[in-house]
């Protein structure tokens, strides 16, 4: 363990040790009530009756705690559809991820086309720009897409391609496979490999770790996402599950808006709980060492 | 940056036959390079690239009844006219500033903490990280609901009574809405910083701590001497990105504040773009102010890197 601000030694006798420990206490205490907190008001405040919550001071623990308010948000708000529709859009944005952004990352970084670095570049330079400014003009092209006039309203491409266009991806990716050794690459094409049987079978099987990272985040991002599924999908059949329960938050009793809000959060905590080494690291990696 | 890809020699040498067939490998080559970038480059060039350059030419067109026509400046007169510009420029720069101060300095000393323990390490992590999870709209509307309650049912004027303190109407004051939206915003978002800046303090050798120790530094001096000079690339990477990312400001809002909020307290240029795009079918006057908004990021950007830069 490497030194940091204050010295291993100062931490282990005497006072020092009894103020680490205090302080220690205090945090974890603080950071429980603070980050943790909240969601258990969430969970439990969605078992209260509408009379309960409203009632001062609010009661820490349910007095009879009632499965109604989750029931009614999974019948009334159709949750089960939403759920579906938020997953399909998930699983298609990983596949698309997947497929065009490790394609675009191997040739960038091992098959190195005339222009590559100028595309590079270009698909870098998305990342200054803020979403908000492009929502209008990416819009406008979902609704007719230009030379083959499609409108993508209410088909989950709208929601599949604009997420291909992540520069962040590409960078991601393209880093992990610069740090392939060259001679690996060079060995397969003596064998007569082409170079997608060598992306197959030397690169992908490589890099597994990244490509857990990417589909992560592509999934976390489907989730998140409000308010491009908002536009796209306007129609109550192809909504998401954030923009399904703002659209159905106005005529619906708060505790149950709440007990829908719990159960889509569900699946990103799940998914956090078991990656959270991928996701920290992921997180880590790309912005520090880019 | 160089292009280190193989090219295509323009001199116009004869033709040997090996030469031919090496340059004839070399296109191959090239061609199943871009075949792998076709996929990716597609959608850039529709969702990303040009959608950019579209974003300027709407905001310079009218579009009625299907014909579009070019008007000038018409756009901008017409969306710096409208009361709610300044209000909504306003709202978001005071937001930026109080984001900046609870957002930015906040996980910074999260971090500074978090990094001194030796226990509990994994359980803080988690516990900072786990509202990045949550989908944006389901965390809002717990705040919404539960935490700004503005009576005293709600979680914090509850906590605020408790202990004898004036509680507050949260949503329904002009005054306390921005604020509001800050803290349950840095809630949700901080999670990220503290992680980055966790990694960049261990990269932190500790020889630079002993000898300041041993020069009589203390706690507070070690931190303004040792750790902010070896974090300082981090620390100005992430206000930029920060900044560009509370500029856009726009789910709280519409959440916690119906949109505009009391007395327009809420009203953000983001959700000015939505607004007018979408819902005063004016998709030109949206397109300015994305334009609008692009320029004053832009401007922003430049003064940052120029300043940062210059110290080194």
């Amino acid at each position: 363990m490497t030194r940091t601000l204050i010295s291993q030694a100062q931490l282990r006798r005497g006072r020092g040790r009894f103020l680490y420990w205090a302080v220690l206490g205090v945090v974890v205490l603080g950071f429980t009530l603070v980050f943790l907190g909240p969601l258990y008001w969430m969970v439990t405040g969605a078992f209260k009756s509408g009379q309960e919550i409203a009632q001062t001071p609010p009661t820490l623990w349910p007095r009879d705690p009632e499965l109604q308010n989750y029931a009614d948000a999974w019948n009334n708000l159709e949750l089960a559809k939403l759920m579906f529709n938020t997953f399909y859009y998930a699983a298609g944005a990983v596949f698309f991820q997947l497929v065009f952004d490790t394609a675009a990352a191997y040739a960038l970084s091992k098959l190195r086309p005339a222009f590559g670095n100028v595309i590079l570049a270009a698909m870098l330079a998305t990342l200054m720009i803020p979403a908000m400014v492009l929502i209008v003009p990416q819009y406008v092209t979902a609704i007719d897409l230009p030379i083959i006039h499609v409108n993508l309203l209410d088909s989950p491409w709208a929601i599949w391609l604009p997420l291909v266009a992540n520069a962040f991806n590409i960078f991601l990716l393209k880093r992990f496979f610069d740090s392939i050794p060259e001679d690996l690459i060079a060995a397969a094409q003596v064998d007569g490999a082409s170079p997608l049987r060598t992306l197959w079978s030397i690169i992908l099987p490589m890099s597994r770790p990244i490509l857990g990272v990417v589909s992560i985040f592509a999934v976390t991002a489907v989730w998140k996402d409000f308010l491009w599924p908002k536009l796209v999908m306007p129609s109550p059949e192809t909504r998401t599950l954030s923009v399904g329960i703002y659209a159905f938050a106005g005529g619906t009793p708060q505790n149950v808006v709440i007990a829908a809000s719990v159960i889509a959060a569900i699946p990103t905590v799940i998914i956090f709980l078991i990656f959270q080494r991928n996701i920290m690291s992921g997180l880590t990696t790309g912005s520090l060492k880019g | 940056m160089t292009i280190v890809a193989p090219h295509i020699t323009k001199q116009p040498t004869p033709p040997a036959p090996v030469q031919r067939t090496k340059r004839g490998r070399k296109l191959r080559d090239n061609l199943t390079g871009h075949a792998f970038l076709i996929g990716a480059v597609a959608c850039f060039a529709l969702f990303m690239w040009f959608p950019m350059i579209r974003g300027i030419v709407m905001s310079f067109q009218r579009t009625r009844r299907g014909e579009t026509t070019w008007v000038g400046w018409d756009n901008y007169t017409r969306i710096i006219a409208d009361p709610s510009f300044w209000i909504a420029w306003k709202n978001t720069f005071v937001f930026t500033l109080l984001a900046l101060v609870l957002g930015y300095l906040l996980p910074f000393f999260v971090a500074i903490l978090l990094n001194e323990f030796r226990h509990f390490k994994g359980y803080l992590r988690v516990l900072v990280y786990l509202p990045v999870m949550l989908p944006p709209a389901s965390a809002l509307f717990l705040f919404k609901y539960y935490a700004y309650d503005p009576s005293e049912a709600g979680l914090f004027n509850a906590i605020l009574a408790f202990f004898h303190l004036p509680t507050s109407e949260w949503m329904q004051s002009p005054s306390m809405t921005i604020p509001a939206m800050v803290i349950a915003s840095t809630w949700m978002n901080m999670g990220g910083a503290v992680l980055i800046y966790l990694a960049s303090l261990q990269n932190i050798p500790g020889e630079l701590y002993e000898a300041a120790e041993l020069d009589g530094a203390g706690i507070a001096r070690r931190v303004w001497n040792v750790t902010i000079p070896q974090t300082r690339l981090i620390l100005a990477l992430l206000a930029m990105l920060q900044i560009v990312a509370t500029m856009q400001l726009f789910i709280e809002p519409l959440i916690l504040a119906n949109g505009a909020g009391t007395q327009d307290s809420a009203t953000s240029v983001a959700y000015l773009i939505y607004q007018h795009g979408f819902f005063q079918n004016d998709l030109n006057g949206a397109a300015a102010l994305g334009v609008i908004m692009l320029l004053v990021l832009g401007a922003f950007s430049a003064v940052y890197v120029r300043l940062t830069t210059k110290q080194d």
